[in-house]
């Protein structure tokens, strides 16, 4: 039982992770209906700007304050991933608007592509691992077991939780939020009614990276290391999670995350470590197959 | 021979069409007869191309059946065999008989003989206007291609087939007159040619039943005038019935020889076009209460929709 | 580093929006040109300008203020001439159409003269490049560049006509090479037979796939089919007693000229034919071979288009609603393409695992069914010509990168092209999605003509919805 309750906060805290991008898919395929291949590359690039502030910040403040130096990566980290996100949409995305289809799809691949081969050049192919950053963790007794919480997955979770707080405040509360949501609905009719379109897609972009930077820091945090090449299978597993809670709905992607989380983690403790990906990946096939509109989305309807 | 009484081309009974919680169609009966125009007409969100979907079988009937009977000598106890069988439909002698609520969309056309056509058109705009109508034959090539293979060697079979198949085409092009404008994409006609190359690619599947929706929607007066009489011919001349859908009641008293109207998903009245004119429950329905300042705000709403139409719809 | 300076800054210069209608005044490019420089230091900051060295436990930092600067300044330069230079001409160009500018008549013969090439193609290269240089040409750029053509011409049925979305055709070209590699390994069938089995087996499971996904629509199907697609790589890697894992299947036997093995023993080609033995043989028949398949391929898929099932296809792509009310079965139509599409990448695959003699997961990723769509896109959407044009200017331009070994004189003997090849790649693919998305061959042909044959124009053509 406690071996369970183990796996379940591990799942926990790779699902907040998958949650975190998989906000960014959802929120851009709602509004432009496009699905951002290059997310998980951002997401991959902001792991690597975390590391970079983090070892920069924490020389300079010496042993002064790892919360301060958190702060600061994820402040900064997130500031300089929404610019990459945003230019992205205006170079990539934004002159293919209303164009053929399959054209800002193959346009994502390509900057996918561009991402992580850029990341490659300019650090180096190997891995960039940092030492252990929070270390300890508490022991929870539960009847005659134990399990335990390290203090970097408390952070995971706080972070995770005060941050989608903030983000659902901004869409359900703000003029922002409301734009978005009117944009998602209808784009042509929106901008009739005086909202500025493009200024939205790009806020949406924006928020999106800001939160796969947040996902960056947290995942430098748990796993101490970082590779050009670790965008692509975060990225289809948060896709995975945007659509198993229904592509379009955010309640849903952060569901659908921690649902991959969790699976991932259990499958991996109780079958097999080699499958993990398989199992993910067959839940994407099995969701999309027999429930198209995932848990949380609104049912597609033909029209004739 | 018993004597019951002929049955109709199409008998829909009972048929019922529930979305969630909104009853579209409740409960609804009627029949087209061959060799006849019969006309659907309602208020926006009556349900008539819901109707039209339950038939074409793009929506599966929540209740109801909808035969379709290709013979005039077709018994109600043949329909009451098939509906008991279980089975989809039955030929035998040649003569069909097809329980459409059981069969998928496009069984439907390829089997029972039902065409249509669409209220905001389908035409495949990036191909050309003679490909639109050989598309339309395809079951008929593809068996004459042997499933490809036949095809792919370049049988004489299929050549043949292929030939015969532009030559119906070329009748249709003929018709509606259009042959000069064969090689040109569907998607560069202008909308009243649009609506006629829909129209003549239904009618290259060969059906006898035809279900056109708001064929006349969007066309001039001159444009409407050659809409009647390609409809009367197709009536006329090749075995078809027709039911459509049509706001416009010019079309409507002009050429059907029966029509059916419904408001909220029911039938309000069934008969002749005079005897529809006529009856209070369908000038009720389309006017609302009898005054006269009414009468004049929906003349002006009708003038501007028709006008939004036309001016929009592109 | 400077040339990933030149490569970063490519892409740089599309920043900052549409130009402005008037062209602007030398002041206003400069402040524009500022704005740029400073853009491009803010995103290089800090994942250009600080580099990472692994030191032990920890990571060191290296600074590289210079090479900021450069990228800024060619940024800055970039975006300057854009706007002076470039821009003002680009607008006073007619708005003119690719295909509009040649006739008809004049692409039947680039297509002859193009078949022409491509069939001395080996001679040519021994004559210019010598018995030593033309292994390279023959091999990377003509076997090589021949299998994308193949690929992209069979995907092309799937995507092109049929407008069905794939991400993960690779599988197919990976089930034709594992089939064929195990079963001229395991049951020690010849390659000519294990090449149309590779192409039935994943014709099969392009159907097995198929079946469920099919009515799916939309992006949807372009995810499932990628999920399937790294389905079959991880179980190629995971089920390591059938497909050896990441090791891969080795000493797959290579295919012979019907029944000649290319070895310089007595029983060889060489020996047959009395000519000396050279490796150049087997080189210029796997040619050949490739070149025959693609060309099947592209036979094929002409021969279909004008027959009924490839008219279903391209009226699929078109409207599918409107094909289900004319009595077409959508269903099977889509399987037959998915299946025609995989027997096709089956081909290629089992042809590939004959030429490598080797093959391993590594081969099938995700990126090679990017790829192959990409050229598809590329290429115009059911161009059978542009297609092809796509696949040897990404890949033959990529695969050029390798040449490019004297600028090492210039940037000095660290530096190497080869690093940038999908690094320039990704870019290529966004610029060119940016100026043409539709393709470079937007135009369609129709499949009969009752007078007159006209192309129609790329516009009008829809794309699919599935």
């Amino acid at each position: 039982m406690d071996y369970f309750i183990q796996q379940m906060i591990n799942g926990l805290t790779l699902g907040s992770i998958y949650g975190l991008i998989a906000i960014g898919y959802t929120m851009v395929y709602g509004i432009i209906g496009m699905i951002n291949f290059a997310h998980g590359d951002v997401f991959m690039l902001s792991s690597f700007i975390a590391l970079i502030l983090l070892v920069l910040i924490s020389s300079a403040l010496g042993a002064l304050g790892i919360g301060i130096a958190l702060v600061l990566v994820l402040v900064i980290g997130m500031a300089l991933t929404s610019l990459w996100s945003f230019v992205i949409e205006r170079v990539a995305y934004r002159p293919l608007r209303g164009s053929f289809r399959l054209a800002p799809l193959i346009s994502a691949i390509g900057m996918s592509i561009f991402l992580s081969n850029f990341v490659q050049v300019v650090q180096g192919p190997n891995n960039r691992s940092v030492p252990p950053l929070l270390q300890g963790y508490l022991t929870v007794q539960l009847g005659d077991g134990s399990f335990t919480i390290a203090y970097k997955q408390m952070l995971i979770f706080l972070v995770t939780a005060v941050l989608l707080a903030g983000f659902w405040f901004v869409v359900q509360k703000t003029s922002l939020g409301r734009s978005m949501r009117a944009c998602e609905q209808d784009r042509k009719m929106a901008s009739l009614l005086g909202i500025d379109v493009d200024r939205t897609i790009s806020l949406t972009f924006v928020i999106g990276a800001a939160l796969a930077a947040v996902a960056g820091v947290m995942y430098l945090v748990q796993y101490n290391v970082v590779n050009f090449a670790d965008g692509f299978v975060p990225g289809v597993k948060a896709f995975t999670a945007a659509v198993l809670g229904g592509i379009g709905s955010l309640p849903g992607a952060v569901l659908g995350g921690i649902l991959i989380g969790l699976i991932e983690t259990i499958w991996s403790a109780y079958f097999s470590i080699d499958y993990k990906d398989v199992a993910a990946f067959s839940i994407l096939a099995i969701t999309l197959i027999f429930m198209p509109s995932g848990l949380l989305g609104r049912p597609d309807v033909e029209k004739v | 021979m018993s004597m019951q009484a002929e049955m109709p081309l199409l008998v829909v009974e009972h048929l019922t069409m529930r979305f969630g919680g909104l009853v579209a169609i409740d409960d609804l009966s009627f029949a087209a007869h061959r060799g006849e125009i019969t006309a659907l007409i309602g208020p926006n969100g009556a349900g008539k191309t819901t109707v039209f979907n339950c038939i074409t079988g793009f929506y599966k009937p929540t209740v109801g059946r909808i035969a379709l009977a290709h013979d005039a000598t077709t018994t109600q106890t043949d329909l009451d065999r098939l509906t008991n069988s279980g089975d989809r439909w039955r030929k035998a002698d040649g003569r069909g008989l097809y329980l459409l609520e059981r069969m998928p969309d496009y069984e439907i056309t390829a089997k029972a003989k039902v065409a249509r056509t669409f209220q905001n058109i389908r035409l495949f705009t990036g191909m050309t206007v003679l490909e639109n109508l050989i598309v339309a034959q395809h079951n008929a090539l593809m068996r004459a291609s042997g499933w490809t293979v036949l095809g792919l060697v370049g049988a004489r079979r299929f050549k043949e087939a292929e030939r015969a198949a532009v030559e119906r085409a070329t009748f249709w092009l003929d018709l509606i007159g259009l042959t000069l404008r064969a090689d040109d994409p569907a998607g560069d006609l202008p909308y009243g040619d649009q609506r006629r190359l829909e129209i003549a690619r239904a009618m290259c599947t060969g059906p006898r039943l035809l279900c056109l929706d708001e064929p006349a929607a969007g066309l001039n007066p001159k444009e409407s005038l050659e809409l009647n009489t390609l409809l009367r011919a197709i009536r006329d001349d090749h075995d078809t019935a027709i039911l459509l859908i049509e706001h416009d009641m010019s079309v409507v008293m002009e050429i059907s020889d029966h029509v059916v109207v419904l408001e909220h998903g029911a039938k309000i009245s069934d008969g002749t076009p005079s005897h529809i004119k006529n009856d209070p429950a369908v000038i009720a329905a389309y006017l609302g209460v009898d005054e006269d300042e009414e009468e004049a705000a929906e003349a002006e709403i009708e003038g501007l929709q028709s006008g939004l139409d036309h001016g929009g719809a592109r | 580093m400077q040339s990933s300076a030149a490569s970063a800054s490519a892409s740089r210069k599309l920043d900052i929006g549409p130009a402005p209608a008037d062209s602007p005044g030398v002041g206003a490019a400069a402040m524009d040109a500022a704005k740029s420089a400073l853009l491009v230091i803010g995103l290089a900051t800090p994942i250009v300008l600080i580099e990472t060295k692994q030191s032990g436990a920890g990571v060191a930092l290296e600074w590289r203020f210079g090479l900021v600067a450069v990228l800024a300044a060619i940024a800055a330069l970039a975006r300057f001439i854009h706007l002076t230079v470039v821009g003002p001409r680009v607008r006073a160009m007619p708005a003119s159409n690719m295909a509009g500018r040649f006739s008809p008549g004049t692409v039947t013969w680039i297509k002859r003269f193009a078949l022409v090439f491509v069939l001395l193609y080996p001679f040519i290269a021994l004559a210019l490049a010598g018995k030593g240089g033309a292994i390279k040409w023959i091999d990377n750029f003509g076997i090589q560049l021949l299998i994308y053509v193949m690929l992209g011409w069979g995907l092309n049925i799937v995507v092109g006509l049929a407008g069905l979305l794939d991400l993960g055709y690779v599988a197919f070209y990976a089930v034709g090479a594992y089939s064929s590699a195990l079963l001229a390994k395991t049951v020690g069938l010849s390659f000519w037979l294990c090449l149309p089995l590779a192409g039935i087996f994943a014709a099969l499971w392009g159907i097995l796939l198929g079946f469920p996904v099919l009515r799916l629509r939309g992006d949807y199907l372009a995810i499932v089919t990628l999920a399937f697609g790294e389905i079959i790589r991880l179980v190629l890697i995971n089920w390591v007693d059938f497909t050896g894992g990441y090791a891969g299947i080795s000493g797959i036997p290579r295919p012979t000229f019907f029944g000649l093995p290319f070895t310089a023993g007595d029983d060889g080609f060489a020996a047959f034919f009395g000519v000396s033995f050279t490796p150049l043989h087997r080189l210029i028949f796997l040619f050949y071979l490739i070149l025959a398949l693609a060309l099947l391929t592209n036979y094929v898929t002409i021969k279909l288009r004008r027959l009924p099932i490839g008219r279903a296809w391209e009226a699929l792509r078109e409207d599918e609603i409107a094909c289900r009310s004319l009595g077409i079965d959508t269903v099977m139509t889509k399987l037959t393409a998915f299946a025609m599409g995989a027997m096709f990448g089956g081909f290629a695959g089992a042809f590939f695992a004959a030429r490598q003699g080797f093959i391993s997961p590594e081969s099938f990723i995700f990126m090679e069914s990017a790829v192959i769509l990409a050229i598809v896109v590329l290429g115009g959407m059911g161009s059978q010509l542009g297609v092809a044009i796509a696949a040897v200017v990404m890949i033959g331009g990529t695969e050029l990168l390798r040449e490019l070994d004297w600028l090492k004189d210039i940037f000095g003997p660290g530096f190497d092209p080869t690093k940038y090849r999908m690094l320039l790649f990704g870019l290529a693919m966004v610029v060119m999605m940016v100026w043409k998305p539709r393709g470079l061959i937007s135009t369609r042909e129709p499949s009969i003509a009752l007078h007159e044959r006209k192309a129609i124009s790329g516009a009008l053509v829809k794309e699919g919805h599935g």
